[in-house]
């Protein structure tokens, strides 16, 4: 674990980038550092391995002084990953990634073999090996510059801002794939970035930071979203956290009405049977039973359905794997209203109605206020830790 | 008799191939000239260059050393070296030092501080030490251009090097000093078409030498 303990940092010209900030960062999961600029998130950050050294207080890795080892030797048990990657220009990819593993004292051989493995992981096509960094887009570099921290599989990896200069998509992309490396490696790792979103879709733990290196709230993404600890955190987070925290709540209880789908092929009895009345729309799916598009029951005839004259149905979201904020998204964006469920193969597994969703998300509320009063005891001890130093900040102040 | 005559009735003369004042000869002195003054002025310039760049420290001394050192008239200097040294070689190398040192220090200065400073911080923070982060991050991108400024200094010593006959050494400029003291216009321009012949070999040199040592990860820039 690594302990912040009241550090300090003040520069020569009496600027404090961070005031007395104590945090503890759990082993083995995603802590990331978010806050406006200037708040001192990539100065705690890089306070972690001493690229800056703390005026007061002190960081401990596993108990021991961060101070009392040598500094590359701390270094080298962390991974370090920036912004634009920062690749050496003159080595190629593979030596790139092989760079702490050579300085570690392995032979070439051994180290380009680990680089190629880590090229693997991080989703780089080997063919890279040989190109030069100029040669990748904005993303393979980032991608290169995450396998080269963790070459030496440190325990510790630092990353500050590493997505910020992709474009969204690539951004999302690299997002998905550090959360699929992170479940294989369980790695601890101290993300820095400016975007809270990025911060609630990667973090375990969330420290929000505010101007003047002060901690603002020290807390799980969905706890953030839904009890910011003040009107500065509340305004960071922005006016959709409502909506950005149906994210947490899974659709997993909605009710789907399996009725009103009818396939392409159907009989007119079966159109019959099927508008019950419940729904004021036919799903119509394709032989597969994939969503095709929606129709009034009387504009259908049998033999006759033509996917031109129906309702496009929009991106479905997959039932029961994503989340409530996923199904909500699809029921508004639907021109009738209704969203329409699938399965992990893509077939229609049933529709659901905004009024639906509307109430499966009041239901989902009430629970969790009923668990926050039962078995959150332990989420609200935490927090309250951190909210009690946060008092003490400020009373000090 | 224009220029061109004068070349060819030069370079067809066999005499001109031979004995102490043949061109081989004045050919193998100038060139040795030449790579002493640019190993003693590398020498000094180098270290001096990469260390202020790395540090970032110095630039403005630097800058006034450099632009005094321009500011210099090599002949003047050799005379007033010569007059208090007396003879010998260190009269001649002196001015050859003091031209090919500000080139030399300042593109080595500036090809420090133009790396950029991304893989640099990524370097210092992945626990490289900062012998490992100016030898094996800095300098292998800066390479180019130090390399630029180390071929410029080479061409002002190799045209520069001429001086030396006028205080009895040999070399190239031999031609030109004799030549137009003896009135002898085939002389003067042989050895000025020698001169010039080195410089551009003096290119060919640093431009393979760049293709050698530069990683085509940088080179392509």
């Amino acid at each position: 674990m690594i302990r912040i303990d009241s550090v300090t940092k003040r520069y020569p010209d009496g600027t404090v980038a961070v005031d007395r900030l104590s945090l503890e960062i759990p082993d083995r999961s995603i802590t990331v550092l978010v806050g406006p600029s200037g708040c001192g998130k990539t100065t705690t950050l890089r306070m972690i391995n001493r690229m800056v050294e703390p005026t007061e207080g002190t960081i401990t890795l596993d108990g021991v002084d961060i101070m009392k080892q040598p500094v590359n030797t701390l270094r080298r048990s962390m991974g370090y990953v920036i912004q634009n990657a920062g690749l050496f220009q003159h080595r190629t990819i593979i030596d790139n990634i092989a760079t702490v593993p050579r300085m570690l004292g392995w032979g070439k051989d051994k180290a380009r073999a680990r680089a190629g493995e880590l090229m693997e992981r991080v989703g780089l096509d080997s063919a890279l090996a040989k190109r030069y960094p100029y040669q990748l887009s904005g993303g393979q570099q980032q991608r290169v510059g995450v396998a080269r921290a963790l070459a030496a599989d440190p325990p510790v990896l630092l990353m500050d801002e590493p997505f910020s200069a992709v474009d969204p998509i690539v951004r999302k992309g690299l997002q998905d794939e550090l959360l699929r490396i992170q479940e294989e490696l369980g790695k601890t790792i101290v993300f820095v970035t400016h975007d809270i979103d990025e911060a609630v879709k990667l973090g375990t733990m969330v420290a929000v930071m505010r101007t003047g290196g002060h901690l603002a709230q020290f807390a799980p993404p969905a706890e953030l979203l839904t009890d910011p600890a003040d009107a500065f955190v509340e305004d960071f987070l922005g006016a959709d956290r409502g909506i950005r925290r149906l994210s947490f709540f899974p659709s997993a209880g909605l009710e789907l009405l399996t009725a009103p789908i009818v396939a392409v092929d159907a009989t007119a009895e079966q159109i019959a049977a099927r508008a019950t009345g419940d729904a004021p729309y036919l799903l119509v799916t394709d032989l597969d039973g994939k969503p095709l598009g929606w129709a009034e029951p009387g504009e259908l005839t049998a033999g006759e359905i033509r996917q031109d004259q129906l309702l496009a149905c929009g991106r479905p979201f997959v039932a029961g794997k994503e989340s409530l904020r996923a199904a909500l998204d699809c029921a508004v964006l639907s021109p009738t209203g209704w969203a329409v469920a699938v399965d992990g193969e893509g077939r229609a597994a049933g529709v659901v109605s905004q009024q639906t969703i509307g109430e499966a998300i009041r239901g989902a509320h009430a629970e969790r206020r009923a668990d926050g009063k039962t078995d959150g005891k332990k989420d609200s001890r935490d927090s309250k830790g951190s909210k009690k130093d946060g008092t003490t900040e400020k009373a000090a102040r | 008799m224009n220029v061109l005559n004068y070349i060819d009735a030069f370079f067809s003369d066999s005499a001109h191939w031979q004995g102490y004042d043949g061109i081989p000869t004045r050919l193998a002195e100038h060139i040795q000239y030449t790579l002493e003054a640019l190993a003693i002025a590398a020498a000094v310039g180098l270290p001096v260059g990469l260390l202020t760049g790395h540090t970032g420290r110095g630039g403005n001394i630097l800058a006034l050393i450099a632009t005094a050192g321009r500011a210099l008239p090599s002949f003047g200097l050799m005379v007033l070296m010569f007059v208090l040294l007396g003879l010998g070689l260190a009269p001649v190398m002196i001015p050859l030092v003091v031209l090919a040192i500000p080139p030399i220090l300042v593109t080595t200065y500036e090809a420090m501080r133009s790396v950029d400073p991304a893989p640099v911080d990524a370097a210092r923070g992945m626990g490289m030490a900062e012998t490992e982060v100016l030898f094996r991050v800095e300098l292998p991108v800066a390479l180019p251009l130090i390399l630029s400024g180390l071929r410029s200094a080479a061409i002002q010593i190799v045209s520069t090097a001429t001086i030396a006959a006028y205080v009895s050494f040999g070399g190239l400029g031999r031609y030109i000093v004799d030549g137009l003291y003896q009135r002898d216009y085939e002389k003067v321009v042989g050895g000025a078409t020698l001169v010039a012949a080195l410089a551009l070999v003096t290119l060919g040199v640093f431009w393979a030498a760049g293709r050698l040592s530069v990683s085509r990860g940088v080179r392509r820039a």
